[in-house]
This record gives structure tokens, sequence and C-alpha cells, in this order.
């Protein structure tokens, strides 16, 4: 029983902070109709960031968003601005898949070059041993709970900023139809570039958390993103609440599988879960049937 | 017209030419790099053949890339056999890959676009940790296949001739479904695939029978690999930067045509097989890379070649215009080109 409480506790708090990611990645398919393969490799830049504030300026990771999340908001909106809005015609969307998987492999590039193939911890005072507290038999540490907080906090940020200000109300009305959302005056441009500088800011965030969790080089890009993907997916593309349940969901079950048979396989049980799930649903576990039309 | 055909047979006939003749000079590193470069135009082309046809991206070549790697290697370390008779195999890890394709194909096809490429993506993950993880495969420690005792000078050439068949055969094979009946319905698909299903397209036999020619293909070139690198580990035989490298090649030439992917191909690969040896600067090499890409999908998003087209269509127009202005001027077969080229700029864009 303690071992499924455990991997329950686990994947659920694992599982808010990977839905704060895949929340930033749905976000920016459902105002821009595009996915961000960037999305990976952004969230391993703010946890190079977070790592050197830390390192070289002692800066508390937590303290550090104040820093890092404007950084990456600013980031997202010059790449939508530079690479993404040039792009016009038939190919747009293909066009725009490979130019951020360009950016991708510029960051990447970057990174290596300044930062070399090692796997780095953050040793912050949240990764160290002492930073944990005991239930149900066993000690986990404060910052699952943390950054699962942090995960909600900003969540619900995205959403009061969706449901209850004028400019998410311009960000749900270029998602549901660019066209009339332009015909109703809305700067669509300005708003695709503040999304996407939002979707790119969160994984400071998440970059961040995930740093304490785990040792992390420039090519743990590639594992994030395809999980993030398959989240998003499982989701239903464009939709928020699914990416948030489905990140809790799979991470669980991945969790679960873990602890009960073997750490190798869980990532197969992960994909294995969204290739099941498309073949009786192809919309997505919470998707509407609209999200995969044309 | 009848001239112009004429003219491309021949510059095909020197072209292959030349890539027979490239072993014959001799320079073992020269023909190592030649195999990889003509391995990726048969794959770009493969690829170009089920995704630029028909407009889904797919992130998951290297499932058939690997499944052919794979069968090539588990046969020969079974069955033990070594030297010239592995080349026989080849075919095989096409046939494995194109039986992986049916069930792939049959639950990926279901979505569009971005989910589609997901799910490919998702797929290739699927088979890279089935690689590393069962004990029949070898695991991380992979297959090493026995040691082949050829002389150093020629060592490559076999797989040079092989790597050109196969990529010729892609070619002709990509030429002829262009042109035919089913090239079309793979192309209205791609143009609007509700519609092409309306007008009695059987979108989804069509789709999965390009998608398992591809792999096949694609599972054949994996074969080749695996003599040729002399390894088969689940990092490279199923690699996703194989993925991504033959779209870009294929995107880089002109997605959807059908010398796009071959230009693209023999662009892209040189200079990778060059950063790849530069052992000091190689995360340079994989920024310029990038950055390469940033400007070709920016300045010449519909690929190098349809643009290029695009301009010198564009150009001759105008300068025939011109040659009809000037009425009993100088005969279009005059260098009028020489005053025109100086000013091609806003009469162009009026023209196209």
């Amino acid at each position: 029983m303690g071992t499924f409480l455990r991997a329950l506790t686990d994947g659920v708090l694992e599982g808010g902070v990977y839905g704060l990611m895949a929340v930033g990645l749905t976000l920016i398919f459902g105002v821009l109709d595009l996915i961000n393969i960037a999305q990976g490799i952004m969230v391993i830049l703010g946890a190079y960031l977070s790592y050197v504030l830390w390192t070289h300026l002692h800066i508390d990771v937590f303290v550090g968003l104040l820093i890092t999340i404007p950084a990456m908001f600013v980031l997202g909106v010059a790449i939508q601005y530079l690479f993404i809005r040039p792009l016009r015609g038939r190919e747009r969307t293909s066009m725009s898949l490979l130019a951020c998987y360009a950016v991708a492999i510029i960051t990447e590039g970057i990174l290596y070059q300044v930062f070399g193939s090692n796997y780095l911890s953050m040793n912050t005072y949240w990764s160290s041993p002492q930073a944990t507290f005991k239930i149900f038999g066993y000690y986990l540490p404060y910052i699952y709970v943390l950054g699962f907080a942090l995960a909600v906090v900003l969540v619900a940020a995205i959403y009061f900023m969706l449901y209850r200000t004028q400019f998410g109300r311009s960000v749900r009305a270029t998602m549901q139809d660019h066209t009339a959302a332009r015909l109703v005056g809305i700067d669509v441009n300005r708003v695709a570039a503040l999304t996407f500088g939002i979707g790119v800011g969160v994984t400071a965030a998440g970059g961040m958390v995930f740093g304490e969790l785990n040792a992390f080089n420039p090519n743990t890009g590639y594992d994030l993103i395809s999980r993030l993907l398959a989240i998003v997916i499982l989701g239903g593309m464009g939709s928020i609440g699914g990416a948030l349940g489905a990140a809790v969901l799979v991470i669980t079950l991945a969790s679960m599988v873990d602890v009960y048979w073997n750490p190798e396989w869980s990532t197969v049980v992960f994909y294995g879960a969204l290739v099941l799930v498309l073949v009786f649903r192809p919309q997505g576990l919470f998707g509407r049937k609209e999200a995969r039309a044309q | 017209m009848r001239s112009l055909a004429l003219w491309r047979a021949a510059g095909l006939a020197v072209l292959l030419a030349v890539a027979a003749l490239i072993p014959l000079a001799g320079n073992v590193e020269l023909t190592q790099v030649s195999v990889l470069v003509l391995m990726y135009v048969g794959a770009a082309v493969a690829w170009n053949i089920f995704s630029g046809f028909t407009g889904y991206i797919s992130l998951g070549a290297a499932v058939f890339f690997g499944t052919g790697v794979y069968t090539v290697a588990l046969i020969t370390k079974h069955l033990n056999l070594v030297g010239g008779v592995v080349f026989a195999l080849y075919p095989l890890g096409g046939l494995a890959a194109a039986v992986v394709a049916v069930p792939f194909g049959l639950v990926a096809l279901r979505v569009r676009r971005h989910t589609f490429v997901v799910v490919t993506i998702a797929v290739f993950f699927i088979f890279q940790l089935m690689a590393s993880n069962f004990s029949w495969t070898g695991g991380a420690v992979g297959i090493i296949p026995q040691y082949l005792n050829w002389d150093q000078a020629t060592v490559y050439n076999p797989f040079y001739y092989t790597a050109l068949l196969i990529a010729v055969a892609a070619i002709v094979l990509a030429w002829a479904i262009w042109g035919s009946r089913f090239g079309l319905q793979l192309r209205a698909i791609r143009d609007d695939e509700d519609r092409a299903r309306g007008l009695g397209v059987k979108t989804m036999r069509v789709k999965l029978t390009a998608f398992v020619i591809s792999g096949f293909i694609t599972g054949t070139l994996g074969g080749l690999y695996f003599y040729f690198q002399s390894d088969a580990l689940p990092q490279y035989a199923f690699n996703p930067f194989f993925d991504l490298t033959i779209a870009l090649m294929a995107f880089l030439g002109g997605f959807g045509t059908l010398a796009g992917p071959i230009f693209g191909a023999l662009l892209l690969e040189p200079y990778l097989g060059w950063a790849q040896q530069q052992v000091t600067n190689t995360y340079v090499a994989q920024i310029v890379l990038g950055a390469l890409f940033l400007i070709v999908i920016i300045f010449l998003p519909r690929g190098i070649l349809p643009t290029v087209g695009e301009k010198l269509t564009a150009f001759r127009a105008y300068r025939r215009r011109r040659a009809a202005e000037r009425g009993a001027g100088p005969p279009p077969g005059l260098p009028v080109g020489a005053t025109a080229a100086g000013s091609p700029g806003p009469t162009t864009r009026s023209a196209s």
C-alpha cells in the first residue's frame, strides 16, 4: 500500500509540473496552429538559466524565476516575431514546425558550446537530502510539493488571464477563428506574439523544477519534447484542461510502471498509451471533434 | 520541348556516369562519404514518396530504417553469415520494414497533420526503447557483425554500388508513381483529402500503399547500413536525427517535388558528413546548420528548386515579352537577355 501511495503522490506532483509545460505548448498550438518543437529545449534552457543564477550569483532558484520567466517571455516573443511571423502560404504549418526545429537545434548547439555535454544537477538546498519530509513511510522532497504548487499557481494565473481579462478574451477568440477575430478588430499578430511569449515563459518555471528533479544536458530536450507532445495529443490539441489532466494521468501511469515493473519500460507504456488512445479516440481524451478537423 | 527532354536525359546520363566513377578515384574517404550521401538520397526520395506526395509529414522513417538494420543484423548473427552473401539480405530488411509499416500506418494514418507527426514520433520512440530494452536485440550493446576481411582500399565499393542501385531504383519508382494514377490520387489527398475521398479515392488504402513502399526502400537502406557501419545500436539504428535530416533535405530541395529531395540530400549530407568529423567545432557546425535552415525557410519557403524555378519562369516570360514588345526587333534567340538581366525586379512580379 505504501508503494502504491508513493507512486501515486510522485506521479501526481510531477505530473503537475509536466502539465504546466504542456499548457504552454497547447496554448501556442491553439492560437498559432503550430507545434513548438523547441518547447523541450526551452525547458532545458530555463533549467540552465536557473542553474547559472544559482551557481554564479547565488540567487535562490525560486527567486530567480522573477528574472528567468520574463527573460524567456521576451525570447519567445522575439522568436515568434523573427521566425514564425514571416511565414506565409500553403506550407505555413509544416514550415513553422521546421522553423521551430531550427530554433531548437541552434539553442541546443549554443548550450552544448557553453556548458558541454556533461549532465548537470542543480545542487541547491532543494535537491539536498535534508529538504525532505516523511509521508506514507517514505521521504518526499519538498521540491515535489513546491514545484506542484508553483505549477498550480501559474496555471491558475493563465486561466485567470484567459477567462477574466480583455486580452484573454482576444486569445480565446483567436483560438476559435482567426479571420473572425481579425474582423472584430483583434490584433491577431500581437495576440500570437504574446501567446508565444507566455507559452515559452512558463518553461522557465517548468525547467527550474525539472532541473531540481532530474540531471540534465542539452540532449534531454528531445526526451522532454516527445513526452510533452504525447501529453498534449492525449489531452486533445488546444485543450488546456485536457493537457493538465493528461499530464497527471500519464506521469502517474509511468510512475506506477516504474515502481511495479521496471523503470526502463515506463516510457514504452507512456507512448503505448498514446497510440492506444488514438486508435479509439483520435481527437484525444478530452478533445472535441473539431480539434482534428483540417 | 522535345529538345529540353533530351537535354535532361543527357544530363542525367552524365550524372549517373560520374556517380558510377566515384569509387574508381581510389579515395577511400570519398567513397565512404559518398555511400552515406547516396543512402540519404534514397531515404529522402523514399520519404518524399509518402510524405511529399500526400502532405503527411512523417518523423518516423527511422522506424523502417532501424527495422532493416536489426533484421539483417539478427539474420546474419543467427545464421552466422559473413561476406558478400549478406548483400542478398537487404531486400529482407526492406520486407520486414514493409511488414512493420502496415500496423504502423493503420494506426497513424487515422489522424492528420500535427497529430500524425506526433504519432509517428511516438511510434519511433517505442521502437527505439524496444531495441534497447529487449534482450534478443542485444540491448544497449547492440549487435556487431563479424569482421569483414576485405581489401581496405576497395572495401566500400560494394556498398557504394548497392547504395547507388537502391537510390536510382527509388528515384525511378518515385518518377513512375508521380505520373501514374496512383500518384495523382496521392497528390489529390495532399490538396484536399475529404474531397478526394468524395471523388472516390480509397484514401486509406492509397495512403497505406505509399507508406509501405516508402518503408520498404528505407528498410533496405537500413540493411545496407548494418554492415557498412558495422554495428546495430539502438541510438544509431533508431536515430531521431535521421528522421529530421531527411525531412529537412526534402524541404530544402523542394517539398513534394521529384528532384527536390535528391538535390537537398546532395547538398546537405556532404556538409553534415564534414561537420561530424570536426571534433572541436561540431557544435558550431550544428548552430550553422540551424541558422542556414532558418534562412532557407524564411527566404525560400517552398524549397530551393521550386523557388528558383519560379524565378526562372518569370524571367523567361519577361524576356519573351520584351522581345515581343520590340516587334521587328531582334529575334528571341539573340542575347536580349543581356539588357533585360539588369532590371528584372518590378516587371517580374507583375508577370507572375
